[in-house]
């Protein structure tokens, strides 16, 4: 029989707060994580704003061995080493007693890329004929999957442990593979979320796209504006975020905090056709996607209370809403926001800390308002009325939230989270 | 340089590496970098590395892989220094 699955613990490493409490606090009070960066001015970058978590090295160091610390380059690892040991504890699990692998505890925690400043370290030293300076840390910090063996050695997990990279739905997807290994049975606990690299070397392919905004160095705070008519495009961020998944019985058995059920999902692919492209969706697959989370989650599209959206602040954010309203097929809408607007795209760690953010909001009544959306775009007023796009914080139970992330290569994911 | 000042700079670049701390307690010319103070072979190389910015000398591959005791250390180290 399908098991049932639950959230029993959270960690995030968000530019806007770092830290579950900090978080909520920032999202409730549409606190904004993007900052001037001095390092893209110097390096001419055309957006020279970023979000970026702010951690200091003592924060830093209470995640990580001294000899862990030795060397260590590699932004993703620190976000999501933090997040995964956050979320962990406070799903009230141990931390390092266990003398055997715990069998039953696995890991899918993604990223995009990975130890991006590590590598070019190498890159530096491999150029100059000195590969043999590399040291034994090269390989484990810009392996993809550096992360989850981070993860897995500190908590010593013993089932599946490893990394899933589907761009910008890394995260999203991640929380899906995860609970399909615990409700088949084959895991009692998934820890998964994923976490992005910050910095030029990341952000730079994205500069050159043209695709972020580059009239906003002077006022950051004010440059990532999801569904507004002056969206200009997206803030680059970084960060990292993870939740415990849990196989119900098992987290009632414990006694543990249930923040809400995952009830199912779906993730698909538009197969670059039909208007789909490498950077684009083809909306038919995205209303399948939405469909079929519905379907598996055994619920009607008319109980969803909110959704919280991928909208990165494109031009692709009215025809976002559109297909949602397409697949809902309901005469009004569910509340719907965005995160971005506070941290920017984190691009692979965008769908998990959006992720730990729509559960947050469940599990506090609350929905957090959309920040720099005071110009609704007018394609998106006409699909849904303006009360359920919410500009400031509300103090409102939710029952049901859809959460959707979109990525590059036409992939798309959604789950259906529910309140128990 | 003197034998005991080369064991004390071992001592202190291997110390970070181990995780058998009691290992460091009768630190001799006869400690096992792995077996008495259990460092991770695959810190063996930034141990050399460490070693070679220390002294200021190369460690090659086959010298790298005599250097199982604290000893065998001292003795490449002097070798290398007394060549340099």
């Amino acid at each position: 029989m399908k098991k049932r699955v639950v959230i029993t613990g959270m960690g995030v490493v968000a530019p806007n707060g770092v830290g579950l409490a900090n978080f909520e606090d920032a999202i409730r009070k549409s606190a904004s994580g993007i900052r001037f960066e001095e390092e893209l001015e110097r390096l001419n970058f055309s957006c020279q704003i970023a979000g970026k978590p702010q951690l200091s090295e003592e924060k830093i160091a209470e995640y990580f061995t001294s000899l862990q610390l030795r060397g260590l380059n590699s932004s993703g690892i620190v976000y999501g080493v933090i997040a995964g040991t956050d979320a962990w504890q406070d799903a009230g699990l141990k931390i390092g007693d266990n003398e055997q692998p715990d069998w039953d505890c696995g890991i899918v925690f993604g990223t995009g890329i990975l130890g991006v400043d590590k590598f070019r370290e190498a890159i530096h030293l491999i150029d100059a004929g000195k590969t043999r300076r590399l040291g034994s840390t090269s390989v484990m910090q810009t392996m993809a999957s550096g992360i989850s063996a981070y993860l897995g050695g500190i908590l010593g997990c013993g089932n599946q442990v490893t990394t899933n990279s589907s761009a910008c739905t890394t995260g999203t997807e991640a929380l899906l593979m995860g609970f399909e290994r615990i409700a088949a049975g084959k895991a009692k606990r998934m820890l998964v979320g994923s976490c992005s690299d910050h910095g030029p070397y990341v952000w730079g392919g994205f500069d050159a796209m043209r695709i972020l905004p580059s009239k906003y160095n002077k006022n950051p705070t004010e440059a990532s504006r999801p569904m507004s008519a002056s969206a200009a495009g997206l803030v680059p961020g970084s960060g990292a975020g993870a939740l415990v998944l849990e196989e119900y019985e098992s987290a009632k058995e414990r006694g543990a905090k249930i923040y809400a059920e995952v009830l199912g999902g779906a993730v698909n692919s538009g197969g670059q056709r039909g208007g789909g492209s490498m950077t684009a969706a083809n909306s038919e697959a995205v209303i399948r996607c939405i469909k079929e989370a519905i379907h598996f989650s055994n619920i009607s599209s008319e109980e969803i209370d909110v959704i919280n959206g991928h909208l990165t602040a494109t031009t692709k954010d009215a025809l976002e809403i559109e297909n949602w309203k397409k697949a809902l097929k309901r005469s009004d809408f569910p509340y719907i926001n965005s995160l971005k607007g506070m941290t920017g795209h984190c691009l692979a760690a965008s769908g998990s800390i959006e992720c730990v953010a729509s559960v947050l909001q469940m599990d506090k009544n609350f929905i957090f308002g959309n920040v720099n959306c005071e110009d609704l775009k007018p394609e998106i007023a006409n699909l849904v009325s303006e009360e359920k796009i919410p500009r400031k914080t509300l103090e409102i139970p939710t029952n049901i939230l859809a959460k959707s992330s979109f990525g590059f290569g036409d992939v798309n994911s959604v789950v259906i989270f529910k309140k128990i | 340089m003197k034998e005991k000042e080369i064991l004390d700079a071992i001592k202190k670049i291997v110390t970070p590496y181990t995780q058998r701390k009691e290992g460091l307690e009768n630190f001799s010319q006869k400690t096992d970098f792995i077996k008495d103070l259990e460092v991770n072979s695959a810190n063996l190389v930034d141990v050399i590395l460490d070693v070679e910015d220390e002294f200021n000398i190369e460690i090659d591959n086959e010298s790298m892989e005599g250097m199982l005791t604290v000893g065998d250390a001292k003795n490449i180290i002097e070798r290398k220094l007394a060549s340099a």
